[in-house]
This record gives C-alpha cells, structure tokens and sequence, in this order.
C-alpha cells in the first residue's frame, strides 16, 4: 500500500497526464470506432425510414441520446466517475462547440447536454472517442455505468479498491450479448469503505468489496434496491462470493431478471419489483442458476484482476509529513481559506496528501453545472495538483483525489478564481436536484428554482455551518431522479389540480443507515416550500442536543415536533 | 417466411408452423408446447420443432429436447430480451443443438448478439435486405465477455481470436 517513490517534482502539465484510471489500448480504440459506425449507421436508416421511432428509440438511449422537452439530451459516460484532465478538456470543448457553454453532472457520475443537436451526435462521438470516452449505455435498458466511492484509492479507511472491480463490470457489460434488452434499466454500485458514499442498497445490485481474514477479496451482493415510485432498500443475497466468482454470481442475478422481470408495466419492470414479489424464491433462484452456470467459463482469472488493477496503482506520491506548515498557517491565518478547508479537504491515505471536493453547488446556481471555463479551470489544477485526475462525485460535485497538503492554498485560490470555492459541502446548499420541469419531459414540477431559492435563502454560511451537515433531495416527479426518498429533508413536486406542490419527506439516508424518509404531511405550494424547509431547520436547531446533526435529531424525536411547527397555523 | 441462415444467407423454410387444430404433416413442422404435448409422436420420423412461448422457461421443456431438431424462441416487440436467455440456457444448461430460430420481431441490430447467446436463424419478415443484417451483424466484431457460441471450456476465447484480458475477436 505504502510503495514509496523517489519524491518527485510537482507533476508539469505538459507530462502526461498520470490519472489513475483504465487507459484504453488499441483494441479498445477499435471497438469504440465500431460502435460509431454501428451508431451512424442506425440513425441514417433512421433517416431513411429504415427504422421506424419505435424501433430506433431504444438503439439512440443505448448511445446515450435522450429526448428532453426542448431539445435531446446527451448523456456522456464517466466510468465510475473519474475522468483525466484531457478528457475533462474535452468535454469543456464540446460545451462550446456543440452545446450552450456547459455540462451537467449527474447523480450516475456522468455528465450530460442538454442541448444537443442530432446531426452534431457523430462528430460529437467522435471528439470524445478522440479522448478514449462515449455515450454507450448511459441510457435505455441496459446495464448502465458503474458508480463508485468518490475517494476510492485515497480514502485511508478503504478495505480493497473498488474501481478495479468495476472496470471489470465495466467492460463485461459493454455490450453484454444476453443483457441489452432487459425489461428495465440497470444500475450496479460498488463501494469498498465502511462508509457507504454510492448509496448502494438503492441500486439494482449494490457490492460491497472486501477481504477476509486471510486478505482474500470477496464481495457482499445486495439487489433489488431502488427509488422512483416505489422506493425499496436493496436485500443481501450473499455476504460473500469469492472475487473469481463475481462474474458468474452477476450473470445469474441478470439472467433471472432478464427471463422472469416484469415487461408488461413500465412501473412494475425493476428487479426490485421482482425481488420484492419472490422474495425468498428469488434468492433461491440466482443461487440454482449460479450452481448450474459453467462456473470455469465465468472465471474472472486472477491475472486478469491483476492487469486491471495495474491501471489502478497509485500515482507516484512524494514522502511527505502531514500537517505542513504552509497549510498550517494559511488555517490559521485565513478564515475563509479555513471555512473552505473545514468542508472541502478530506483526510487522505498518504501523508501529506488530501482529497479536495469540488462544489458545483455556488448559492443560487443550478446543482452539478458546470461551464467550459469551470472544466478547463479543474483540468488545469489537476494536472498541477492531482496527477491529473478528478473524480465526479454521486452528489454532483467534483473531487481532485490527491491533492499535497501544502499545494491546498493554491488550490483553493485557484478553485476561487472559477468561483468553485463555496464552502458548502455536506451543507443545506449542497443540494441534490432532478432537471425537472426545466428540462425534463416527465416532470411535474420545477425542481431546479426550488433548489436554488433554498440555497439563497441560507446564503449565509455561518448559518450553514452552524446547521451543520444536512442532505436536501429534490426531484420534479414521482421518478425521483433527484433521490428525494434518501435526502435528510426529501423535496418532491407533483401536480395539483394544475399547481405544484412539493410533499416533504424528513429522515431518509442512502448511506450505512439507509433509510427512505417519512412524509411530514400535505404539500407545500411552490412560494412556500423554502418557508417550510426554514420551520424544518429551525425546529431541529431548537430541540437539538449536542452534537447531534439534523437526521440524529430527527430519528430521537420523531415526525411530531416538526409536524406542529410546520402545520400549527394552519 | 424467409429465413436468415447461420451464414447469413436468405433461404427458403424448410419447416411449416402449423396451427393447434391442424392436422400434422409428414414434414418438419414446428408447434406449440400444448400441442406437442398432446400429440403422440411415437412413430413419428419427420423432425419435429417447438414453438417456445416467451414466458415459458427452458427447464419445462427440457425432456422434450431430445425429440426436438428446431426450438423457436420469440421477441414480440423487439426491445423484449427474454429470447436472449431461452436460447442460452437452451445451449447452456441443456447442450441442445439444433436449431435455435428466432422469430418475430427482430431488428438487424440485434442479430449478433442473438447469435451470440446460441441462436442459429432467424425468420425474416417478407422483403428484408439480406445486406443489411450482414452489415449489422459484422460492424461490430470485439466481444468484452465470453458467450456460448465461442466458448472453450475453461471460458478463453478460441485459438486466434484472443484480445487480452477477457476480450476477443468474433468469427464472421
Ligand atoms: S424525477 Fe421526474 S422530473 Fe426529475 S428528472 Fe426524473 S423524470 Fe424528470
């Protein structure tokens, strides 16, 4: 773990780069080109009429092209969140070029445009292969991008490395011959810290990657987790399936999904649907088809792990002490250096090293945007700063994973200068909303002016801090993009006879407690759903005991106190 | 109706679907599991195929499978994946070896991967270009994960088509 390089110069941004992630070879190249004539192909028979719109829609979401209410959305994988600083570039360019100056981070790690014109989509597909990325199955019903821990590799309670594992889902389930027609999207996260941070039991299949006694990797198997109209905690199926088994184990949760999943309601066809119904049986059904599978033929082979994981290897970190005195004297010298410090800088496993995350969630902006200058400003301290590495994180934000201690000033003036450096991490402003109305074809209700009237109305940080940590959800339908079941305070705007209203959940978690939140009462109109959040927080800060944050208040007194604060007047 | 070999060429059916209340030709003939079912076929020389209903999982079928020379695996609409896994548990955890034919709606686009999880033919709808599916089944000949079809025993790709890791290079 400790394998020390000779200290290094600061990495110089005209080397290239040293991002930790799967770099691509020549056989990768070519199968990404393929997929472009695969894709090109499908839209000019598309064109021709070839293809009806029926038969085409579910080829264009498997390449990620979306149609929203105004224009297709393009949605950009980011294998389980991290990108390269060329690559982050890029996409800075594709912003200009081809869309309105900026991109969206999503919840899945990806980023996405919002107005992407068709006839650009293959030399858009092009400039990203130009930089080993694409599109492929960030849409449709197919088993789409693996999430991971934002600080995976640098986290120090980490117990195995979660990215290698899913760069090996990665590439099994690219273009997987039996599981590209499934009744419904799929979604895996893998988490390898005692800390959960991918909200891994409200995803289809959540893993737990860890070791045993003797150091072996096994993973834990949970399924069936998921939110949208019917939010269900995912159940484990294993607490242990040796790490040469794990492909196996996956084909057999898929493919009793894929014969037995529901495919006749669109709302009943998630394998939580199925895993809720069977039950026990369901269980029992992988287990049969896992024993019966050609066990030698699913092998993941040690030496495969091993060439994945050499993709994985930690960058060439200097010998240093942490605490350095430069950092030292910049927390104390500077309150506002320290303000950031306190929510963005993370413990990291390497002496001398932190991690640093990234708000895209300035008071009063749009939650995960980012425009081209922002990108290109995060590239550039990567590559000073972080080896040339970023991380895309599930709550929208960006981390720069390992960042030197002394470096941390520096960055932080930089992060300034793009206005990056809200304070707000973990905070009431670090909030996580849905599109919605302003951009989504299904919604209900506007969900991104709701998030950022919250955010203005506790602008003042010293507020914030003094709240202290508190996740708000918010999503614009009952889809719940914006993960409003497992946000502290839960935001969800339906439709009332033609207004909105936002119902509010309290108490949801998607981490080790996960929890789905309770219903505090009847909806909110849109002008006064930011009141109602001010009741909430008020009342946690009148009946909290010490140190406790707002979910431990909320989970020691219950719906009640906040249900008279709320409808009292009423 | 048309038929898509294994080669990729367009021939005519040698095989008649016939109707639950029809009687049965000395021809190969392809019926549904309630009929073959109620049929006796003892003396029976002609082959014989089954029309395998979506939601009908192999295992019910598996002792017929030896009387079987065709089992037809249906897409109602073509984003309905449940073929894929019929014919692969077909190949898979019942060795059968026939033909496996696909029917009903199937895209161009689908093809190589029907292939690729054991699926022998498909049946073209009337006037389909030939070209077409060749262009679709070939434009894309990297696989990430093993599959029936180019399976070895112990799961490495078949001699001169390894790519490293688990990928490999399809067979046209
Ligand atoms: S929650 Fe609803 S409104 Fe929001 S993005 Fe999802 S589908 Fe659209």
């Amino acid at each position: 773990m400790n394998a020390f390089v000779a200290p290094i110069a600061l990495p110089n941004p005209a080397h290239p780069a040293q991002a930790r992630t799967y770099r691509y070879d020549a056989v990768d190249r070519e199968f990404l080109q393929e997929r472009i004539a695969e894709f090109s192909d499908q839209i000019a028979r598309r064109l021709r009429g070839e293809l009806t719109e029926d038969e085409f829609k579910p080829l264009r979401l498997m390449n990620g092209l979306y149609l929203q209410l105004h224009a297709y959305m393009y949605r950009i994988a980011i294998p389980y969140g991290i990108l390269n600083a060329t690559q982050l570039r890029q996409l800075a360019m594709i912003a200009r070029r081809w869309d309105r100056g900026y991109g969206h981070f999503t919840t899945r790690q990806n980023i996405q445009f919002n107005w992407t014109r068709l006839e650009d989509v293959p030399d858009i597909m092009r400039a990203l292969a130009d930089v080993d990325m694409h599109a492929i199955q960030t849409s449709g019903n197919c088993i789409r991008n693996t999430t991971t821990d934002e600080y995976a590799g640098a986290d120090p309670e980490e117990a195995a490395d979660p990215r290698i594992y899913a760069e090996i889902i990665r590439q099994w389930s690219t273009l997987h011959p039996e599981f590209t027609w499934l009744p419904r999207k799929f979604k895996i996260a893998i988490t390898g810290a005692p800390q959960d941070r991918v909200a891994m039991q409200v995803h289809d299949v959540g893993l737990v990657v860890k070791r045993d006694a003797a150091g072996a990797i096994g993973f834990e198997i949970w399924a069936g987790g998921g939110l949208g109209r019917t939010p269900v905690l995912a159940t484990k199926l294993r607490d242990w399936v040796p790490e040469a088994e794990l492909l196996a184990y996956l084909e057999a949760v898929l493919r009793v999904y894929n014969a037995l999943g529901n495919r006749d309601n669109i709302y009943k066809a998630r394998i939580k649907i199925l895993v809720r119904d069977m039950g026990d049986a369901f269980r029992e059904r992988v287990e049969r088809e896992f024993a019966r599978l050609p066990q030698r033929a699913y092998r993941l082979d040690p030496e495969v792990v091993a060439e994945i994981a050499a993709h994985f290897a930690p960058p060439p970190f200097a010998r240093l002490a942490d605490n350095p005195p430069a950092y030292a004297a910049a927390l104390a010298g500077n309150a506002e250096f320290a303000a950031w410090a306190k929510q963005s800088v993370r413990a990291h496993r390497q002496p001398g090293y932190a991690s640093v995350t990234i708000s895209l969630k300035p008071i009063g902006g749009i939650p995960g945007d980012a425009s081209a200058e922002q990108m290109e400003a995060v590239a550039r301290l990567a590559e000073r700063h972080s080896f040339g590495e970023i991380r895309v994180s599930h709550v929208q934000n960006l981390v720069l994973p390992h960042v030197r201690q002394e470096d941390l000033p520096a960055v932080w003036q930089g992060l300034r200068e793009a206005g990056l450096a809200t304070p707000n991490i973990g905070l009431v402003s670090d909030i996580i909303a849905c599109p919605g109305m302003d951009y989504c074809a299904l919604a209900t209700a506007r969900s991104i002016p709701v998030a950022q009237m919250i955010s203005e109305r506790f602008a003042d940080l010293d507020r914030q801090h003094d709240i202290g940590e508190c996740f708000i959800n918010i999503s614009g339908c009952i889809n719940a993009c914006g993960h409003h079941h497992v946000g502290h305070i839960g935001i969800l705007g339906v439709d009332k006879r033609g207004a909105e209203s936002y119902q509010i959940t309290l108490g949801g978690s998607a981490t080790n407690d996960a929890a789905l939140g309770e219903l505090v009462g009847p909806g909110f109109p849109y002008d006064k759903v930011t009141d109602a959040v001010e009741t909430i927080l008020r009342t946690y800060l009148a009946e909290r005991a010490a140190g406790e944050r707002f979910v431990d208040t909320y989970r020691r007194i219950g719906l009640g106190p906040f249900k008279e604060a709320l409808y009292a007047s009423a | 109706m048309p038929v898509l070999d294994a080669k990729g060429h367009v021939v005519t059916d040698a095989w008649v679907r016939i109707a639950d209340d029809a009687p049965l030709p000395d021809a190969p003939a392809i019926l549904s599991l309630a009929r073959l079912r109620a049929e006796t076929l003892a003396g029976r020389n002609a082959p014989l195929g089954l029309a395998l209903d979506p939601a009908t999982q192999p295992e019910e079928i598996a002792e017929l499978l030896p009387r079987l020379a065709l089992v037809a695996v249906p897409l109602p609409k073509s984003k309905d994946g449940r073929a894929f896994t019929q014919a692969r548990a077909l190949r898979e955890h019942f060795g059968f070896t026939g033909e496996i034919r696909a029917t009903g709606h199937v895209l161009p686009d689908q093809w190589r991967m029907l292939r690729r999880c054991g699926v022998s033919t498909v049946e073209l709808p009337e006037g389909a270009d030939a070209a077409q599916w060749q262009r679709s089944r070939d434009v894309i000949d990297i696989a990430y994960q093993p599959s029936p079809s180019e399976m070895t025993e112990d799961g490495a790709p078949p001699a001169g088509s390894a790519l490293g890791l688990r990928r490999r290079r399809l067979a046209a």
